[in-house]
């Protein structure tokens, strides 16, 4: 009964007639599909993550010598079995369980979805016109009475009838199974089986997030798309007209989306199975397209007025752009740009431009703005927003393990027992990636979840642990110690691959858990377990975000994180790993293209003579022999009068960086500002000349996401008005600049490009056209890319990994008696980053339309306020005034800003303090002060 | 009790949100509270939900939303789980903010088959008029297992046989000055059962005195069948069970909810450790390392001598071979069956399980488990003790072996539960062991089977009451609840009786059961019955349900059609 199967084991069995044969775990649905047999089916969702229910029996099939009929779905063969898919008696069952279904339905025509996978399932049984049984419900035989009890409509983005519901319960497995997002439960019994949100609640009042993965499974229509449907929201009336498989605009996830357009409109967006979301999506990904489509687009060339002064106090509605700028055509706009570059560099020089490329434009338009930074520039003062959040990260891995993208992608959970989560909220920020966590810790793996902030992550965490914010070393260097105090390091993988273990040992030794646990909050018998959970785990892997990087101390944080990776082996094996969730959707990209200032295109030094030499070659002039400025030291620089001009593409610095005043002070203050955007963002306020760009949807080309899968993005409509190609308009501009470029198509971009990285090698254009995402590196011409890397060994010189020891260094500025609180800033699900896309989607700003600060009911009661109350935060840096929010989430002492909003930029409140390795700011932690406003 | 849709007007239109909170209903401080002092010292596990929602309902009389937040938020569940499991069991009164205060008082009537043919109906209607309030909530349900004082109802915990009005209202009154203690029949507790030579049994196999394989043989040859409805042969369940590798559990399914069906009720009220020696023996054998006997919430009293006697059990140390956790149903027939109890007992909402793969292979909590019904526990130490021959002896012939437990109810002079041989012919129940027909009353229908083995007609009075006996007439004796149907009453109006029942009470998880029990209602009610239509529907509901309840359910039509069409 228990034999070992030495190989697969092979059933043979007969189905209608045939003899075929059924591995391991195949069901006779499985089996059947794959003979070409159509069996009618509703509650199974044939898709990856959904576990077949059996419970409609649409799919019956009758098995000889059994009383009864089976569900083919769930019903494994067994050996000798004799399945017959097609007799009266399936037929008969089949077509009255259809029947019984279509009675208490409206009708095909007046019912929310005509093309609901119930009818075109039913078409496969007899079911034609008969609906022969009476019924009660309001709905049935006819169409939905607005007043249906049946009906939700309070939610904003998706509409319930469930006068069409027939009770299946996939969008329960979608919530739940699926998701994990568990809202959706199925809740009464017998007739009154029904979904429900929560505890009954109304949909738009329930915790619901939105993903949409309960519309996408549900098979009558029941749960639609509101953008689908009439008004009245109680039938499908649009249905696209073009569709594009291309990949979602927003984070560092990279799920593959088909784009439903109609009339040159979004009207929905499905997921599609690629490698890193498997058909998922969150609510930005499915809902907040919305944003391509606003009015507030930019569709003409601007430029300033003359009679215009900047100032880093404006304010400038998109209705009250022509104060400030007056329309242009393309020509003039693109030789005033030109013509203001020129004008500073034959001035001051190259080292008084630089410009801040995007991570959210493609491969192609990262290569193109470095290009034309260094070439055309001459100076190599070229970074993005990656310098905000994981430049710490970088640094730290760069230095360890000689490279710093992911060495496992997120879905190597699947195969990890042991998964570490820190400074990360990937719920709200990469949601479809949070959804394969909490699969992987529903399967059994040990999570653990370490947070100064509670989160809903932590439910599903077998160790979930609240620390003390900015107290991040002193909590995995006391795991390291027990780690090697205990003797529980991987002796061997160190012998083999690691540096500097001793070293470490050493400067360990003052971290005993017992001596961090006051300092980092979490009792010394917690820090045991967890140090003991993870190092004796078979395959751990370590997730962390921003919580991790934004800090003075990021770059220690991370090298403790790969010192707890490398002395304990969980590192280049499946289901082991280091990874940094990376957060825009091309960030891994635009960094590997070289929108860096210290490197080339595939992390270069920007200071080698030998790596210069090379572009020198290639771009026919001398390039700038020094590394370039960051991103702050670019503000600072600017401040200082040294840099005078800029150019901005698809970045909004003057939302995103620490001390916002002084950032914007700083743009203000620039003689020449081209900013390349699809919005008048904040720092577009202060530009002289802005390109109305293209948005990602209007877009072809490729990018990178956290998995270092490089997927390929295609255009579902072209550019609003006469807003151009972002990548045209970096090559008109060089051209501006006598650069004289020529490129016929973005995949010639992508050519040059991947001709100066190695990482690209045997990851042709086409192969990417066809195949939609490929993961480098790939070893060989046509071989799959390596998921897992460093099996063998480091990219660094000799092949061996670094440890660096870290020494405790407090936060930079901590409460104090004039400002007690700490506060952290962040993100929330619905809005992306600063806000320059999602502010401007109706379908997310109606979840968050306001700015708020977080805190806890115990601050709340004690400082004498009540939730919903306008309050002035305060720092050494600047106020700003919001609405309170409880938050349970928060520990008492602390509060919570996101900085998506522009009434309340929380980044005018936030320490621009550097990490010294990394030169990233301290976003997540200073001192501040609530008070109540006059009502 | 609960419903899932609520018509609320802030469905009609996109509902703005609390921005001063995060998304959804909140814990609150106050509530997280309430439900740790309601739950006092019981374990956050997640099997225990509806233990803990017990605590709830019965502490404050309903399930208010705010303490599902509460109770998901201290288990480290969600709202949709705790609300979806508490919304499933209709003794769980969820209710929403705003809406009425739950009542003070409920009384049960009882209005399944023996019940409404003692005039179940008529007792209802008074007692709303008279006691029906804001504060008292008069509710129909399903069977409460008291078919021989029918018509029977339950004020609070207090069961009340041949109900009446004004003996309602005076138990109404008690109830509102304290709330009634159930009824707990005076019993044989432990020590009176050692006294009587109790456990000796028990001590022969846990000694080894008695082996394992000759108890399973014994068993086998007194041929002792699973008296919960399936009759599978007891001893070949154990050598299965004991086969697949350990760790095992075992379950004992107290879930009597068949419709006609009294007798563990019987025997547990009067003499309960006949049950718990099988059940230990049993665990013993097939190495079952702990016991969930799962009782269903009507039976407060049993309920109660049941948490006596674990106690006493513990404490002789005579169950820490298979220490016994006893867990409340909560008003769900459906937790009769096996894979739903099971379910259930993991403290989910009770829906039956797929075949393959059977609980004796993986079951409780994915375990190899042993489920027996209560009955056929209690015969095993008295098989043991006396030998299988004289067991299998006491049957009506050498066909049929060994004594039941026949609960019969309906119109008969002496109904109640009669021990008797297996095989006897109905109207040899009826005429010696029921002192004949009542009164006024001539024998015309009977139910094997409570409401799911049909309605067979008198002239089948001769078969014998056994497993195998009604197969071939699309019946089947099921748990031995025998209903006798009179002259006077209406078959059609008997089976629909039982059709409401079956649509109360599917677990709404297939369609064919789901619907067709409706469906079918709606059918036998309507003005012109429609034999065909009823034919295809009972063909899907046999062919296609998942579990037993809707596979059975059109049994008493097919006889209706079969059998009675004078009353079509």
């Amino acid at each position: 009964m228990n034999a070992p199967f030495l190989q697969p084991k092979l059933i043979t069995f007969t189905l209608d007639g045939e003899t075929v044969s059924a591995a391991e775990g195949e069901t006779i649905f499985d089996v059947a599909k794959r003979s070409g047999t159509k069996i009618p089916h509703l509650c199974h969702r044939d898709a990856p993550g959904y576990t077949p229910d059996g419970n409609c029996r649409a799919c019956m099939v009758e098995i000889d010598g059994e009383r009864t009929l089976a569900a083919s779905c769930v019903r494994k063969p067994a050996d000798g079995m004799r399945v017959t898919t097609k007799s009266p008696r399936v037929e008969k069952n089949r077509k009255l369980v259809f029947e019984l279904l279509a009675s208490d339905m409206p009708a095909r025509e007046d019912g929310p979805d005509p093309d609901a996978a119930f009818w075109t399932q039913a078409a496969l049984t007899d079911l034609g016109e008969d609906r022969r049984f009476a019924s009660t419900r309001p709905a049935a035989g006819g169409t939905i009475p607005l007043d249906s009890i049946f009906r939700d409509a309070s939610h904003p983005s998706i509409v319930v009838n469930l006068d069409a519901c027939i009770a299946c319960n996939l969008c329960e497995r979608a919530c739940v199974d699926v998701q994990s997002n568990d809202v959706i439960g199925m809740a009464g019994r017998g007739l009154d089986a029904m979904p429900a949100f929560d505890a009954a609640d109304p949909m738009g009042q329930s915790t619901c997030v939105a993903c949409g993965e309960c519309v996408s499974a549900c098979p009558t229509g029941a749960l639609l798309e509101r953008t689908v449907m009439n008004e009245a929201g109680t039938q499908k009336v649009h249905v696209a007209d073009s569709t594009t498989d291309t990949v979602c605009p927003f984070c560092g996830v990279g799920c593959q989306t088909t784009v439903h357009v109609k009339d040159d409109k979004i009207i929905k967006v499905d997921g599609r199975d690629g490698p890193a979301n498997h058909n998922r999506l969150c609510v930005k990904g499915r809902f907040g397209y919305d944003y391509v489509m606003s009015p507030d687009r930019l569709t003409k060339p601007l430029i300033r007025r003359e009679d215009a002064p900047k100032s880093a106090g404006m304010r400038l509605s998109f209705e009250d752009r022509h104060k400030v700028f007056r329309e242009a055509t393309w020509d003039e706009a693109l030789h005033k740009a030109g013509a203001g570059f020129l004008t500073v560099l034959g001035t001051y020089g190259s080292q008084a431009l630089s410009g801040f490329g995007s991570a959210k434009g493609t491969n192609e338009e990262a290569y193109l703005f470095q290009k034309l930074i260094r070439q055309g520039f001459g100076t190599n003062n070229v970074d993005h927003c990656t310098r905000l959040c994981h430049a710490s990260s970088v640094a730290a891995l760069m230095e360890g393990i000689g490279s710093g993208a992911v060495s496992a992608p997120f879905t190597a959970v699947d195969d990890a027992d042991c998964i570490l989560v820190i400074g990360a909220r990937p719920e709200q920020n990469h949601p479809v990636a949070a959804t394969f966590i909490k699969a992987a810790a529903k399967r059994g793996a040990k999570l653990i979840v370490m947070d100064p902030r509670q989160q809903g992550l932590m439910r599903f965490a077998t160790h979930p642990v609240v620390f003390k914010g900015g107290r991040d070393v002193a909590l995995l260097n006391a795991m390291i110690h027990v780690i090697i105090t205990e003797g529980l390091t991987n002796a061997r993988y160190i012998e083999d691959h690691v540096d500097g273990f001793e070293a470490l040992k050493d400067a360990i030794m003052s971290f005993s858990p017992e001596a961090m646990a006051p300092i980092a909050g979490v009792d010394a018998d917690t820090i045991r377990e967890v140090a003991r959970t993870f190092a004796t785990a078979e395959r751990a892997i370590i997730f962390w975000g921003m919580g991790v990087s934004q800090h003075v101390h990021g770059t220690d944080n991370a090298r403790a994180l790969i010192a707890l990776c490398l002395i304990t082996g969980h590192v280049g094996r499946e289901g082991t790993g280091l990874h940094p969730l990376r957060g825009q959707n091309n960030v891994q990209g635009a960094s590997d293209a070289g929108l860096i200032p210290m490197y080339y295109p595939d992390y270069r030094d920007a200071g080698a003579l030998s790596v210069r030499a090379g572009y020198e070659e290639s771009w026919g002039r001398a390039l700038d022999a020094n590394p370039g400025l960051t991103v702050v030291e670019i503000i600072n620089s600017i401040r200082a009068g040294a840099i005078r001009g800029m150019y901005i593409m698809g970045e909004n610095p003057a939302m995103s960086d620490p001390d916002q005043q002084h950032a914007r002070e700083a743009l203000a203050s620039l003689d020449h500002l081209v900013v390349q955007d699809i919005f008048l963002t904040e720092t577009a306020w202060q530009a002289d000349v802005i390109f109305p760009a293209s948005a990602q949807a209007e877009k072809c080309g490729t990018t990178t996401n956290t998995n270092r899968q490089v997927q390929m993005n295609r255009a579902a409509f072209d550019p609003p008005g006469e807003a151009r190609q972002d990548w045209e308009l970096i090559v008109a501009l060089a051209n501006q600049m006598g650069l004289g470029w020529s490129y016929g198509h973005i995949s010639e971009v992508y050519a040059e490009m991947a001709s100066h990285m190695h990482s690209l090698d045997h990851i042709g254009w086409d192969r990417l056209e066809a195949d939609g995402a490929v993961t480098y590196p790939v070893a060989t011409e046509g071989a799959h890319g390596d998921d897992i890397m460093f099996g063998a060994g480091f990219p660094i010189e000799g092949g061996r990994a670094k440890l660096v020891p870290t020494t405790l260094v407090p936060p930079d500025e901590m409460p104090d008696d004039d400002y007690p609180m700490l506060l952290s800033t962040g993100r929330l699900l619905e809005h992306w980053h600063t806000g320059a896309m999602t502010r401007h989607s109706a379908a997310l700003n109606i979840h968050e339309p306001a700015p708020t600060v977080s805190m806890h009911p115990v601050d709340i009661e004690r400082l004498g306020l009540h939730e919903n109350q306008m309050v002035q935060v305060e720092t050494r840096r600047g106020h700003v005034n919001l609405s309170l929010r409880t938050g349970r989430d928060l520990a008492p002492g602390s509060i919570f800003i996101p900085f998506c909003f522009g009434e309340a930029p929380a980044n005018v409140l936030t320490n621009p303090a550097l990490d010294p390795y990394g030169k990233i700011p301290e976003f997540k932690l200073c001192g501040a002060r609530v008070t109540a406003l006059p009502t | 009790m609960s419903t899932t849709l609520i018509a609320k007007p802030e469905r009609r239109k996109v509902a703005r949100r609390n921005l001063g909170a995060p998304k959804g209903r909140q814990v609150n401080d106050v509530s997280l509270k309430e439900v740790r002092t309601l739950l006092g010292d019981l374990p956050l596990e997640r099997d225990l939900l509806i233990e803990a929602l017990h605590l709830i309902q019965d502490g404050t009389g309903a399930i208010h939303v705010r303490h599902i937040a509460a109770l998901a938020d201290l288990m480290r569940l969600s709202q949709a789980e705790v609300h979806s499991v508490a919304s499933f069991y209709h003794h769980f009164d969820v209710r929403h903010e705003g809406a009425a205060p739950p009542p003070k008082a409920r009384i049960r009537v009882c209005e399944s088959l023996s019940c409404e043919m003692a005039g179940a109906d008529t007792l209802i209607a008074e007692a709303q008029a008279a006691l029906g309030s804001s504060d008292v909530v008069i509710e129909r349900v399903p069977c409460i297992g008291r078919c021989d004082e029918a018509p029977a109802a339950q004020v609070g915990a207090r069961a009340v046989g041949n109900a009446t009005t004004s003996e309602l209202a005076k138990l109404l009154t008690e109830e509102f000055k304290a709330p009634l203690s159930p009824y707990v029949a005076p019993y044989q507790p432990l020590d009176a059962y050692l006294a009587d030579g109790g456990y000796q049994i028990l001590k022969q196999c846990l000694r080894g005195d008695l082996s394992d394989d000759a108890v399973m043989a014994t068993l086998s040859d007194a041929r002792l069948r699973g008296l919960g409805g399936a009759g599978f042969p007891a001893g070949r369940k154990w050598g299965i069970v004991r086969s697949y590798d350990g760790p095992r559990l075992m379950t004992i399914n107290g879930d009597e909810g068949e419709p006609g069906t009294f007798k563990d009720r019987y025997w547990l009220e009067r003499k309960p450790h006949l049950m718990f020696e099988g059940a230990l023996i049993a665990a013993h054998v097939v190495g079952a390392e702990r016991i969930y006997l799962y009782m269903r919430d009507e039976y407060q009293g049993v309920l109660e001598i049941l948490r006596r006697e674990i106690a006493a059990l513990s404490a002789a140390g005579l169950s820490s071979h298979a220490p016994i956790e006893l867990r409340r149903g909560a008003g769900a027939y459906i937790c009769g069956e096996e894979s739903a109890m099971i379910e259930s007992i993991e403290g989910k909402r009770g829906l039956p399980r797929h075949r393959p793969p059977y609980i004796a292979q993986e079951g409780l909590f994915g375990r190899p488990t042993l489920n027996h019904n209560i009955e056929t526990l209690l015969w095993v130490p008295e098989i043991l003790a006396h030998g299988a021959d004289a067991f299998a002896a006491k049957g009506w012939s050498d066909q049929h072996a060994g004594l039941r437990s026949f609960s019969v109810s309906g119109r008969v002079r002496d109904p109640g539960v009669k021990i008797a041989p297996a095989g006897i012919p109905v109207i040899r129940l009826i005429e010696d062991y029921c002192g004949g027909m009542a009164d006024g009353h001539s024998f015309k229908a009977f139910l094997p089977g409570g409401a799911s083995g049909g309605i067979l007609p008198a002239s089948m009075a001769h078969l014998p009451l056994d497993f195998g006996s009604f197969e071939p007439h699309g019946g089947f004796i099921g748990s031995h609840a025998v209903v006798i149907l009179g002259e006077g009453d209406s078959i059609r109006d008997a089976a629909a009786n039982l059709m409401r029942f079956f649509r109360h009470e599917s677990c709404g998880q297939c369609t064919p059961c789901r619907s067709g029990t409706d469906k079918m209602v709606h059918l036998l009610t309507s003005p012109d019955f429609d034999t065909g239509l009823a034919g295809d529907l009972m063909e899907v509901m046999r062919d296609s349900s998942i579990c037993g309840l809707g596979q059975a359910a059109p049994n008493a039509v097919a006889h209706l059609i079969e059998h009675f069409g004078e009353d079509l």
